[in-house]
């Protein structure tokens, strides 16, 4: 997993593009379902226990980067599972009296 | 390939969410994305350990879900702001674990990818411990009171100048043409920073105020987002750089609707410690407080055509949206039009106050902004303020003195008949004393909101 240099502004263009991305998403949200545009943001940020597989799974790695990455899983799955579902908990409150045509 | 669907699935994830009535669907949607992301990551995996990371997997998802489950929609903030904490801790292992593979492996490492190890566990340390203070503050273990001591920014900011240089000096360092203690010395190095980190985060959120929480709450989400776009490119990893930037972004947007509904720079919050600069010069009012008690408040409402309430954090405390709710239905058939006001700073995160009323089967309609309702305030009857302090300030309108001066704030005082629900006379959050208690068109209901609002509805069903 050695880095090409060639790969490096590629990584910034990606991440350019998706924060743009992102300001355009988050701006339409009105302001009743920020609670649930948190916990669900937070779920995704989850995302990081991609990494913590990855780096887990490199071949001939010590104890410790094992240890390391398994906690690191262990907090990213709480941080996801947990965030999916309270998620939900929530949207599901809105969701059964909220009418369509309300939505701005 | 797959990790692109697994970002497509994101991006529409977090479109859905703009809608109530797509939203639920949006988030399944953000959650096949993950699943199909941790798929992608286990089958290219080169040598899985399945004990470790079921064990992990297991372990984490029930701790998340019986949370999730147990969890009562009041303290909803904490909770958001100790999953940010994880997410943030998670990305801050990631970065490290793989600079301990790649340092035990005594590997060339790119300086640019020792600047992304550097700002992920950075950014991940000063999320985890920045978010564990704001969780005490929430649930309250810490005092919500900000804790201020002199030379604090001073501090703050050297810690960080430290911080950096430390960074730098790590960046620039390779692994392989170092020999003896100083490969041990760029291990000890990043320790170092983390444990900086970890003490920048607790500093900079101790200073905060229980008030300002909805902006550090949506900071530190911004935060554990920027931690894990940065572990990304750490990893290489497109899909950690996509959602990492996604909830960085979003993060930081509602940090900024936070702030300007406070009418207050970001760097004020941060730096300034809400109602420090109050204390220097701050005006006192004073008049004669007309406390109410239940049957007269039962009257006034009762002969009131038009009513808006407006909750507060005192609410979620008191956890009376049920009891308010009902007092609106039974306003509702006593032939009065009711409705909700809720102001954005209103509770400790945002769109707190929405997520209680929805609890409580508040129907969306009557949902206002306070910029739909402040224009029409002088024909409202009554204005039921419901543990809300700072938001229905009149101070913000007339007192250029005071800390809360120029923030938008819902004009209850201009109502015919302004009825608060309050606890005490004791200042709100930002400690700073309120005008409107003492005005001639309000009434003090003194007493726990739920058992007030519950006596209200017992006055109406006799």
């Amino acid at each position: 997993m050695n880095l090409d240099p060639a790969t490096m502004p590629l990584l910034f263009f990606v991440f350019v593009l998706a924060m743009l991305l992102g300001v355009e998403l988050i701006r339409k949200v009105p302001s009743q379902l920020h609670t649930p545009l948190m916990s669900g943001s937070n779920a995704i940020s989850g995302i990081t226990i991609v990494g913590a597989l990855i780096v887990a799974g490199h071949h001939g790695s010590g104890i410790i980067v094992t240890i390391l990455s398994a906690l690191a899983v262990t907090f990213a799955m709480i941080n996801v599972v947990g965030g999916y579902l309270v998620t939900d908990r929530m949207l599901k409150m809105f969701k059964n009296k909220d009418k369509p045509e309300a939505t701005k | 390939m797959c990790y692109i669907a697994a970002s497509i699935f994101f991006v529409f994830g977090l479109k859905m969410l703009s809608s109530p009535a797509t939203a639920r669907r949006g988030n399944l949607i953000s959650s096949i994305g993950m699943l199909i992301a941790v798929v992608t990551a286990l089958t290219a995996m080169s040598e899985i350990k399945w004990v470790w990371i079921i064990a992990a997997a297991v372990i984490g998802s029930s701790v998340g879900a019986s949370a999730a489950r147990l969890i009562k929609m009041t303290s909803m903030p904490q909770m958001v702001g100790l999953f940010n904490g994880f997410g943030g801790l998670a990305s801050l292992l990631v970065g490290f674990s793989e600079f301990h593979f790649k340092w035990a492996a005594v590997e060339t490492i790119h300086t640019f990818t020792m600047l992304a190890i550097f700002l992920t566990v950075l950014a991940g340390a000063v999320t985890f411990s920045g978010s564990l203070v704001a969780y005490g503050k929430l649930s309250g273990t810490l005092s919500g009171k900000p804790l201020l001591y002199k030379g604090r920014n001073i501090i703050n900011t050297a810690l960080l100048a430290v911080i950096v240089a430390l960074g730098i000096f790590f960046c620039t360092r390779q692994i392989n043409q170092l020999e003896g203690a100083a490969v041990a010395g760029v291990y000890i190095l990043l320790a170092g920073i983390v444990i900086l980190a970890l003490v920048l985060g607790i500093l900079t959120t101790i200073g905060i105020g229980g008030a300002d929480m909805p902006v550090i709450i949506c900071l530190l989400n911004s935060y554990s987002g920027l931690a894990a776009c940065a572990a990304g490119f750490v990893i290489n990893n497109n899909v950690l750089i996509v959602s990492g930037s996604l909830v960085g972004a979003s993060g930081f947007i509602l940090t900024n609707i936070m702030c300007k509904a406070m009418n207050r720079s970001l760097a004020n919050v941060l730096f300034s410690g809400f109602g420090s600069a109050a204390l220097t010069k701050e005006s006192v009012y004073e008049g004669q407080v007309k406390p109410v008690n239940v049957q007269d408040a039962y009257l006034i409402l009762e002969a009131a055509r038009n009513v808006v309430f407006v909750p507060g954090y005192g609410m979620a405390v008191a956890q009376a949206q049920h009891v308010v709710r009902e007092l609106g239905d039974l306003l509702t058939e006593n032939g009065a039009d009711v409705k909700y006001c809720i102001h954005p700073v209103a509770g400790r995160m945002p769109g707190h106050m929405n997520v209680l009323l929805a609890e409580a089967n508040v129907q969306y309609e009557q949902l206002i902004e306070p910029q739909d309702v402040n224009p029409s305030m002088e024909i409202v009857d009554v204005a039921v303020v419901i543990g809300a302090n700072d938001v229905v300030n009149p101070a913000a309108r007339q007192d250029q003195n005071s800390p809360l001066w120029g923030m938008p704030i819902i004009n209850v005082d201009r109502a015919r008949t302004c009825i608060v629900l309050k606890r005490s006379l004791n200042p709100g959050f930002a400690g700073v004393d309120n005008p409107l208690f003492f005005k001639d068109n309000t009434r003090m209901l003194f007493g726990d909101a739920k058992k007030s609002v519950s006596a209200l509805v017992a006055e109406f069903k006799q």
